[in-house]
C-alpha cells in the first residue's frame, strides 16, 4: 500500500517537471510582446469599458494610445483631462486638454405641456416605439419617456422623473460618454461644454415642423421664429429647420434669448432667480431640469 | 386531407363577421388624401400641382425607383394641397390631396361592368398595363405587380399560385370579391398565365369559404390548367412561402424568393387589378376593403377609393362603437393599430378593425417559462424566444445565424405566448437593425 503512494508521488512529480520544462520553452518560443506601457496606460484609465471613446474597451484604447503617434482624435471623456495627463506623462508626450462635455436632454414637453393624443400599450422600450410610430402625443419630435437611455447609462447619471415623464441627467455623475446619445432613437441627447459654474443655456427642443403645428402639439416646442438670432450678440444661435440651435461653445451666458423666446423652449439652468421674475424662472419644473 | 403547410401554424378565432355581405360601393368622399407612397420602394414623383384639375384615373404621380408603382387620381376634383399626412407607419407622409367634383374618368377607361374575356395583347403589352395602372401586391405587402411578372434570368417560372386563402380572421374582402367577381378573376389568371409563359396555376382557398370554393372550382373547370384546391384552416396559409408549400410542396428556400422553386404568387385582389387594368383599362384607383369589429352595427365590404379617410368607412358602418379600444388597420394578426381616422386608405389596406378595448389591449408581460409554444407555432421553424432575448441584448451577429431575415411578421409567437411576452415587437426590432447591417455590407 505504503509503495503504491509512494511511486504514485514520484511519477507524477517526474511528469509535472517534465511538462513544467516543455511549458517554459514553448512559452518562451511563442511569446508575444507586449508594450509594458499599454498595462500601466489601461491602469490609468477608469475601466467602465463603456465606449465613450469609440474604441470597444479600455484596453483597447490603451493599445490605440500606446501605438498612434499623437493623441489626435483619441481621449477618455469618461477619465477627462486629468487621466489624459497622467497618460501623456507615461508616454513621454505633451498633454492636451480638451472641454469637458455633459449630456442635456433636449426636450421639455412634459405630460402638461405636450397632451397625449393616444396610449401606447406595447413593450416598454423607445426604441419599439419609435420603429411603430411617432409616439403617445403629437409630437414626432420629442421624448417617447420609456427610458432606454436610463438603461443604458453605465454610471447611473439618468433616471426617470416620474412626474414630468422626461428622464433628468445627475450632472455630477454624467461621464459625458455619450451612450445616451447613440440609443436615444429621437436622437435628444447632446453633449455640452460644461461651462463656468455648470451654468447652461440651451433649446430644449427639437420639432423640425412649422411653428403652428409644432405649437400646436406641444406648448413649450420651438417654433422657429428667429427672435433669438437676433438678439444673440455673439452669433451662438443658428436656426435650421424651424429649429434653433444655441452652440455651446459660442455661447456666453448672457441670457438674453431665454426672455426673448416666446414659447419658453430655451432653457437656463444653473443661475440664481432673476429678481424680476420671468414665467420661466417662476416655474420650478424647468429650472431644475 | 385538406393541403396545409407543415411547420407550426395556429388556429385564432375566426370572426368572418362580414362574410355573407354584399360589396357595396362606398359614396365618392369630398375629399381625398392620396399618399405617393403606397408600395414597397421609394416615393413616387408627384406629377401635378397645386390648383390642378385632375380627372379619375389620371396619373399623378410616377414610381420611379425599383419597386415603385405609378399612383393615379382616385377621384376628380382639383388638387387642393399637397402636404403630409399620417399615414398606418403612424408617421408623417406626402400625399396628395384632391377636392372633389363631379366623377368625370379619364378618356381611355372603359366603364361598363360587362365581363371582356377576349385576351387581345401580348406578353409585352400586358406587362406594361400592369406597370402603368401602379398595380403592387393587394394582400398587403404592396409589391409592385410588374416585378413580379419580369422573371430573372437564368430562372423559369413554372407555376402561377393565386391567394385566396384570407387567413386573417375578420377580413372578408378577398372572399367577397371572389363570390362577386369570380369570372373576371378566372380571365385575369389568364392574363398573368400568359404574361408569366406558365401552364399551370392553382388558386388557393382556404374551406371555410365552400361557396368561394364551390363558386371558384365552377367557374375554372371550363378552362384549362387552373386548378382550384381547398385547404385546410390555419395561418398564416395566407402567407406566400407558407402557401407555396401547401398547394406545391415546394419550399422557397431562406432569404430566396419564390421564383427560385419556380412559382410565382399574386393576391386574387391583385388578379382582379390586373384584370381591370388590361381589359378595361383601368388603374388601381380603388379596392375592397373589410370594416368590422364585434361591435360594430353593420360589418360590411366596401369597394372605396384610394384615399377615402377611415372615418368615412367608420361612419358609413353605422359609427364607432363607444368601446372602441383600438382601430386596426389590416388584419388582427398583421395589422396596426392608428393613430387617427384621418388616416387615408391606401393600396394595402384590407381592412379596418374596431376591436373593443377589453379584446384590445396587451396583458402584462412575465417571465418567459422556455414553454418552447413559440416554437411549435412558429411557421418559419424559428426559434422566436430566443430572437426576443437576442435583440434585447444587441447581439446582432447571432440574430442573423438564428435567421431573424426569415422571419415573416406573422406574430403566431406573441399570440401565442402564456406570458404575453412583445415577442413580435422585439424581433421587428432585430430584424431591421440586422437587415440595415446586412445592405451596409453588402455595398461595401
Amino acid at each position: 500500500m505504503g509503495t503504491v503512494i509512494l511511486y504514485t508521488i514520484i511519477s507524477l512529480s517526474i511528469l509535472g517537471a517534465v511538462a513544467a520544462i516543455v511549458l517554459y520553452f514553448v512559452a518562451q518560443r511563442f511569446k508575444v510582446f507586449e508594450d509594458p506601457r499599454i498595462e500601466l496606460v489601461e491602469a490609468e484609465l477608469p475601466a467602465a469599458n463603456c465606449g465613450g471613446c469609440g474604441y470597444a474597451g479600455c484596453h483597447n484604447l490603451a493599445e490605440t494610445l500606446v501605438k498612434s503617434e499623437s493623441f489626435d482624435g483619441l481621449f477618455c471623456p469618461v477619465g477627462g483631462n486629468e487621466v489624459m495627463s497622467k497618460i501623456a506623462s507615461i508616454l513621454g508626450r505633451e498633454s492636451i486638454t480638451l472641454d469637458t462635455k455633459v449630456a442635456v436632454l433636449r426636450c421639455h414637453g412634459t405630460c402638461e405641456f405636450r397632451p397625449h393624443v393616444n396610449k401606447y400599450d406595447g413593450a416598454s422600450s423607445c426604441a419599439i416605439v419609435s420603429a411603430l410610430y411617432s409616439g403617445e402625443t403629437g409630437c414626432t419630435y420629442g421624448c417617447h419617456g420609456f427610458g432606454d437611455c436610463v438603461t443604458a447609462c453605465s454610471f447611473g447619471a439618468l433616471s426617470m422623473d416620474t412626474y414630468t415623464g422626461l428622464p433628468v441627467v445627475d450632472e455630477q455623475k454624467c461621464t459625458a460618454c455619450g451612450t445616451c446619445v447613440k440609443v436615444c432613437p429621437k436622437n435628444l441627447f447632446e453633449l455640452r461644454k460644461r461651462l463656468k459654474g455648470d451654468k447652461k443655456i440651451y433649446v430644449a427642443c427639437r420639432n423640425e415642423d412649422k411653428g403652428g403645428i409644432a405649437r400646436k402639439n406641444c406648448s413649450v416646442a420651438c417654433i422657429g421664429c428667429g427672435k433669438c438670432l437676433k438678439v444673440c450678440a455673439y452669433d451662438a444661435i443658428t436656426l435650421n429647420n424651424n429649429l434653433a440651435f444655441i452652440d455651446s461653445f459660442k455661447c456666453k451666458l448672457c441670457r438674453k434669448c431665454v426672455s426673448e423666446c416666446p414659447t419658453q423652449s430655451i432653457i437656463e439652468t444653473g443661475f440664481p432667480v432673476r429678481k424680476e421674475k420671468t414665467q420661466a424662472a417662476t416655474d420650478e419644473n424647468i429650472v431644475t431640469v | 386531407m385538406l393541403k396545409t403547410f407543415k411547420k407550426g401554424g395556429i388556429h385564432p378565432p375566426e370572426n368572418k363577421l362580414s362574410a355573407k355581405k354584399k360589396i357595396v360601393s362606398l359614396p365618392i368622399p369630398t375629399a381625398v388624401a392620396i399618399l405617393i407612397s403606397q408600395h414597397l420602394g421609394a416615393p413616387a414623383k408627384i406629377l401635378v400641382e397645386k390648383g390642378q384639375v385632375v380627372k379619375t384615373g389620371q396619373l399623378i404621380a410616377r414610381g420611379e425607383g425599383f419597386v415603385s408603382g405609378n399612383i393615379h387620381a382616385s377621384v376628380s376634383g382639383k388638387v387642393s394641397k399637397i402636404e403630409d399626412i399620417y399615414d398606418v407607419s403612424g408617421y408623417k407622409r406626402q400625399a396628395i390631396f384632391i377636392d372633389t367634383t363631379e366623377d368625370i374618368w379619364a378618356e381611355d377607361i372603359v366603364t361598363d361592368s360587362s365581363v371582356t374575356r377576349e385576351i387581345r395583347l401580348n406578353v409585352q403589352e400586358i406587362i406594361d398595363k400592369i406597370l402603368s395602372a401602379g398595380i403592387v401586391g393587394l394582400g398587403g405587402a404592396t409589391f409592385p405587380a410588374h416585378v413580379k411578372l419580369t422573371v430573372p434570368r437564368g430562372k423559369k417560372a413554372e407555376f402561377l399560385v393565386i391567394n385566396g386563402v384570407e387567413c386573417e380572421p375578420y377580413l372578408t374582402a378577398d372572399h367577397a370579391l371572389m363570390l362577386e367577381k369570380g369570372e373576371e378573376i378566372i380571365v385575369g389568371i389568364q392574363l398573368l398565365k400568359l404574361a408569366l409563359n406558365v401552364n399551370k396555376a392553382y388558386l388557393g382557398i382556404e374551406n371555410n369559404k365552400p361557396d368561394a370554393i364551390a363558386c371558384m372550382k365552377k367557374l375554372a373547370s371550363a378552362h384549362q390548367g387552373i386548378e382550384v384546391h381547398s385547404l385546410q384552416v390555419k395561418y398564416p396559409q395566407g402567407g406566400e412561402k407558407q402557401l407555396i408549400k401547401a398547394i406545391t410542396d415546394r419550399e422557397v428556400p431562406s432569404g430566396g424568393l419564390p421564383v427560385d422553386v419556380g412559382v410565382v404568387a399574386f393576391n386574387v385582389g391583385t388578379v382582379f387589378a390586373v384584370y381591370e387594368a388590361v381589359q378595361k383599362n383601368k388603374p388601381l384607383i380603388e379596392r375592397v376593403v373589410t370594416i368590422s369589429g364585434k361591435h360594430v352595427k353593420n360589418p360590411a365590404n366596401f369597394r372605396v377609393r384610394i384615399g377615402t379617410p377611415v372615418s368615412a368607412l367608420i361612419d358609413a358602418a353605422g359609427g364607432m362603437p363607444e368601446d372602441t379600444g383600438k382601430i386596426i388597420m389590416g388584419g388582427p394578426m398583421m395589422g396596426k393599430a392608428i393613430v387617427s381616422t384621418d388616416i387615408p386608405v391606401v393600396k394595402g389596406t384590407s381592412g379596418i378593425l374596431l376591436m373593443p378595448e377589453v379584446e384590445s389591449l396587451r396583458r402584462n408581460m412575465k417571465p418567459c417559462v422556455r414553454c418552447a409554444k413559440c416554437i411549435f407555432v412558429c411557421p418559419m421553424g424559428l426559434e422566436p424566444y430566443l430572437l426576443l432575448s437576442l435583440s434585447q441584448h444587441n447581439n446582432f451577429d447571432r440574430m442573423e445565424m438564428e435567421h431573424i431575415m426569415d422571419c415573416i411578421e406573422c406574430g403566431s409567437c406573441s399570440y401565442t405566448c402564456p406570458a404575453n411576452r412583445p415577442i413580435l415587437d422585439f424581433i421587428r426590432l432585430g430584424k431591421s437593425s440586422v437587415g440595415k447591417i446586412i445592405r451596409t455590407r453588402k455595398k461595401q
